[in-house]
């Protein structure tokens, strides 16, 4: 199986490596424009109780930033399902089910990766106060799981560029803003804060805030990233099974 | 050998008024495809042998039937049996970010060639395909003739023992045809058994030496191209094909 989800992740890695260069320019703007706008612009005029808006905003920009790129890794296999039907050479090979889908979710993962170190590098270079750690990189690595799985499944089960596009507008645009990125979310009303906890970029938003002003990370948090994680695995694998049943 | 038992594929279909239906699009086919031969499935569009060969190649699960290879039931040893298959599809469906080498790479290792194995493999089919100088190369630029060889190139890399091949001369010119044909012959004297389908009528007369044509996604006629010509009192494979599937044909 390893062997299997090497390959997988082999072919993804080539098509990285030859793009490398613009993949990393590319990845810069987005946050340098989050730092610039919200960081330094909007940030002057905000201040937090636990210090500078632009030390509140670094974690939320990371967990955002890795959802849109783990979600945006893993969207060309919707274009090879429908479009250029290139799926079809691993339906018709022997690997399993699992190792495609390993496969897939690692390279979503090693993109979201680097993709964070920029924005690190990038938080740092502005002066935001940035506490690494383990539990830190693990949670940017669950989050971009969740977030790849939601791209394979709705690649799996979408039939046009047009429904692609709207997962993007009705799902990740509103988590964006809304699972406290930029602001905290204890102002809005109850009935708002009872959805918006149930997201998963919430809690990612939530422990990596809490991790770099230095405080305890919240295990309810951790479990409920993990349990996403699991049934996302388990809702993909039968998406691409379906393949072979329609 | 190919044994093909009561397989039938249905599809669920949503109407405009969002009633849902079912489509038999395989309709209780059996059927045995000797080893060692070419086979041609013939039908006209929409007959139901694209759906026949994706359940044949297991990229589709039918609905209910059973299909062994060399006596090997498919459903229970779909790994085993996967890696005696080669397909060379119908439409062109290469990996459009990988060059041409990377793409017999990926299926090379998909197939769990070992590294040595797989670039002496690789080097022999782009020379036997012509494709040699062109390993380089970025996929879209390639001819269509340059991409249907590949697609047979990437098809033999891990030697299968049953290659399935639909409309593999499509729209190519009569000297590449003419040479695919010349490989299809060369792959049965080496052993491997080819299923063939085609809208070339004298392709399957020319190269196949049995012949199923499907009708409406049943199976109509099975027998040698010479056995379906005396028997229907014609001299051409393509006068049997028009008779049979023009039987109950409503314009």
């Amino acid at each position: 199986m390893l062997r299997d989800v090497g390959t997988v992740f082999w072919r993804d890695w080539i098509v990285l490596k030859k793009r490398l260069i613009k993949f990393i320019i590319s990845r810069m703007v987005a946050p340098f424009l989050y730092l610039t706008a919200f960081g330094l612009g909007l940030g002057r005029s905000v201040q937090m109780a636990s210090g500078s808006y632009l030390d509140f905003i670094v974690p939320g920009i990371i967990a955002l930033n890795s959802m849109n790129i783990s979600f945006h890794s893993v969207m060309p296999i919707h274009a090879e399902r429908i479009y250029h039907k290139s799926l079809e050479e691993y339906l018709l090979s022997p690997i399993s089910t699992e190792s495609f889908l390993i496969g897939k979710i690692l390279s979503a993962v090693l993109r979201s990766l680097i993709s964070s170190a920029i924005i690190i590098l990038l938080a740092a270079i502005f002066g935001a106060k940035i506490s690494l750690s383990i539990i830190f990189l693990a949670v940017i690595i669950l989050n971009s799981i969740i977030f790849a799985e939601i791209g394979f499944y709705a690649a799996m089960r979408l039939d046009t560029y047009e429904e692609m596009a709207q997962v993007n507008t009705y799902i990740l645009l509103p988590m964006s803003f809304m699972c406290g990125t930029f602001f905290s979310t204890s102002a809005l009303p109850e009935i708002a804060r009872f959805f918006i906890n149930c997201l998963p970029l919430t809690h990612t938003s939530l422990i990596l805030r809490s991790l770099n002003e230095g405080n305890e990370f919240f295990a309810t948090s951790i479990l409920i990233l993990i349990i996403y994680v699991a049934g996302g695995f388990l809702i993909c694998r039968r998406a691409f099974q379906n393949l072979l049943e329609e | 050998m190919i044994e093909i038992q009561n397989v039938v594929k249905k599809f669920k279909r949503s109407d405009e008024n969002k009633k849902t239906a079912w489509k038999v699009a395989v309709d209780n086919v059996t059927l045995q495809i000797p080893a060692n031969e070419i086979f041609g499935l013939l039908g006209k569009n929409g007959a139901g042998k694209t759906t026949l060969i994706k359940m044949l190649t297991m990229q589709l699960a039918p609905t209910s039937g059973k299909i062994f290879y060399s006596g090997q039931e498919a459903n229970k040893n779909s790994v085993e049996i996967k890696k005696m298959i080669g397909v060379v599809p119908q439409h062109i469906n290469f990996d459009q970010d990988l060059n041409v080498w990377e793409n017999l790479e990926l299926h090379a290792r998909l197939f769990r060639m070992e590294k040595l194995e797989r670039s002496r493999r690789i080097e022999k089919l782009l020379e036997y395909m012509e494709l040699a100088d062109f390993k380089n190369e970025n996929i879209r630029k390639l001819s269509g003739g340059m991409k249907r060889r590949l697609l047979i190139a990437r098809a033999l890399i891990h030697r299968p023992k049953f290659l399935f091949m639909d409309e593999p001369t499509v729209a190519l010119d009569p000297q590449v045809r003419i040479k695919i044909w010349s490989l299809i012959e060369d792959l049965r004297n080496e052993g491997v058994t080819i299923i063939l389908t085609t809208h070339y009528i004298e392709e399957a007369e020319k190269l196949c030496s049995r012949v199923a044509i499907l009708n409406h996604g049943k199976l109509i006629a099975n027998d040698s191209t010479e056995n379906l010509c005396n028997g229907a009192g014609v001299k051409t494979l393509e006068e049997v094909f028009i008779s049979l599937t023009e039987q109950g044909a409503n314009f």
